[in-house]
């Protein structure tokens, strides 16, 4: 343990950031985000890197798309009204093929909300938020040691792919503190061959995300396509609990995740077979791999910080082939490990599993 | 093992330091620790506190609903969370500032005018670490060395002075605790 440092989530990104290489940060204030902006400010000036505070994050996705395009690792982050600013620049940084990465600390929606821990970002974040047809492959980590973990494996993974990764967290993981142990500094890499970085003695190197004809635009998105089935093939990951024997599978990823688990405990405590499937992508979703617990457990419980937007994931994975019982808190409250007990004990006495949201 | 600690107070009367030096404490004693603050649009005067866990197991929840172990440096907090204290719980209370008595029955209630010994040690904003080497000193969950040891690792050079008051603050807590649990029994 003696290894460990106790940091906040946000902070944790940050450094995490740095470690893996990130040479130049954009960003714009925004709770329950802010720290990782303040601890670039601090930090990336004196590594010698890139720092900017943009005018708005429009201006900071953009800036993030043209550190991309020069070659350099790099990184926004955000929180959920700031996540939808991004948008268009996303679209643009998905169809150009260049490597970014992009974390949001979502917060309660929709609107200005508020800053209380939320999830219901899902949907825009594994569906393509922007325009056309893209997807992105989003990290959704339960533990600020994963938030650590993941920032870093964003990176690679961007580089692999030529593609903007995302990773999910939530206001809680942004703001609450865990011990972690700190990956080791990385050299920065060199600027990739394709990078704009001056055509002087070679043939010039163009990156557009504009394609006015037709066919030749198709030829992009099937590119792109093919890169979403490589990443869909190749990067699937999730995490099980105590889900062997389980004849209940509880469905949740992130800090509704870790909350459940609390409640998974006491339910065994109490005799009660259940278990955690946690997707750790939720974009690509691990639809295999839940349709196989579906064979095999009597009931899901799905739990969301949201009205229900996995769920859909959930549905699509098992084909409907077992009852599925949904337990969402929506607006930045955060379920308690009780209430998702009560939802588990329901569903062990045999209660009709139905997907009823709270307050419907 | 397993602590769930509430400490709650004014903003300003360090709640939140009390909780993180807390949870430094236990991850030096090798355990699992988390620490959440409250957070939200915040006002000077307002209320502020954090939730500690510190447990032998992985942590699920860092979100608690009913502590097993409970700061109150104000009223307000000693209104939202003398309630919600798990039975066989602790709950330590400053008397300096909190006129209120607890009715409970089956929890422990320490009251320490912390603000008064603060005071006394020369600096009333050590009223907190008062208040929880008096938590230690009745439930030791983790050792006051731990403490004191986090403390001297945690604070930034600039604040080293701020050391001396408040590991005298901690002792002053816990010795009050022990004399009141030699008193219980």
């Amino acid at each position: 343990m003696s290894s460990k440092i106790l940091m906040k989530g946000n902070e944790a990104i940050a450094e995490s950031a740095i470690r893996a290489g990130c040479q130049a940060y954009f960003g714009y204030p925004i709770t329950p985000q802010t720290e990782v902006l303040e601890y670039m400010a601090r930090r990336m000036p004196q590594l010698g890197r890139v720092f900017l505070q943009a005018e708005s994050e429009l201006a900071a996705i953009n800036m993030l798309y043209g550190a991309a395009c020069a070659g350099v690792r790099a990184m926004t982050s955000t929180s959920s009204p700031g996540f939808s600013l991004m948008q268009e620049g996303i679209s643009y940084i998905a169809c150009s093929m260049v490597p970014a990465v992009v974390v949001n600390v979502m917060r309660g929606g929709p609107g200005l909300g508020n800053i209380q821990p939320s999830q219901a970002d899902y949907s825009q974040m594994t569906k393509g938020g922007g325009h056309g047809d893209y997807k992105v492959l989003t990290l959704a980590p339960s533990t600020i040691q994963e938030l650590v973990d993941h920032v870093g494996l964003a990176f690679d993974l961007a580089d692999e792919y030529r593609q903007v990764v995302f990773v999910i967290a939530d206001g809680m993981l942004g703001q609450m503190m865990e011990p972690v142990e700190l990956p080791e500094m990385r050299e920065l890499r060199p600027p990739p061959a394709w990078a704009l970085t001056g055509a002087k003695g070679r043939p010039k190197n163009i990156i557009t995300s504009l394609y006015l004809n037709a066919p030749e635009l198709e030829r992009v998105n099937q590119e792109l396509q093919a890169v979403y089935r490589r990443i869909e093939a190749n990067e699937v990951r999730y995490d099980t609990y105590l889900l062997e024997d389980a004849e209940i599978a509880v469905v949740a990823y992130g800090t509704a995740a870790r909350i459940a688990r609390t409640a998974i405990r006491r339910a065994r405590e109490a005799g009660i077979r259940v278990g955690l499937f946690r997707p750790i992508t939720v974009y690509p979703f691990p639809y295999e791999a839940l349709a196989e617990v579906a064979g095999r457990v009597q009931e899901m419980l799905v739990v969301e910080m949201s009205a229900g937007q996995m769920l859909e994931d959930v549905r699509m994975a098992t084909c409907c082939r077992v009852p599925i019982r949904f337990f969402g808190k929506m607006g930045g409250v955060v379920p308690l490990p009780e209430d998702i007990l009560v939802e588990i004990e329901a569903l062990a006495q045999g209660k009709p599993a139905l997907v009823a949201q709270e307050g419907a | 093992m397993h602590e769930e600690v509430i400490i709650s107070g004014f903003g300003g009367q360090g709640a939140l330091f009390a909780g993180q030096l807390l949870t430094y404490a236990g991850l030096a004693e090798g355990r699992h620790v988390s620490w959440i603050p409250s957070y939200g649009p915040e006002m000077r005067g307002g209320t502020a506190h954090c939730t500690v866990i510190i447990s032998d197991e992985p942590i699920g929840s860092p979100i608690i609903y009913r502590p097993t172990s409970c700061i109150v440096l104000n009223p307000p907090s000693f209104e939202k969370y003398e309630p919600l204290v798990k039975p066989g719980g602790f709950l330590i209370v400053n008397s300096s500032l909190v006129r209120q008595k607890s009715a409970r029955t089956d929890i422990t209630v320490v009251e320490v005018p912390a603000n008064d010994l603060a005071y006394e040690i020369g600096n009333v904003r050590v009223a907190n670490l008062v208040l929880l080497g008096a938590l230690l000193g009745i439930n030791p969950f983790v050792k006051l060395e731990s403490v004191i040891q986090a403390l001297e690792e945690h604070v930034p050079e600039q604040r080293r002075h701020i050391i001396e008051p408040n590991k005298r603050a901690l002792l002053a807590g816990h010795r009050i605790a022990q004399e009141s649990r030699q008193a219980v029994h």
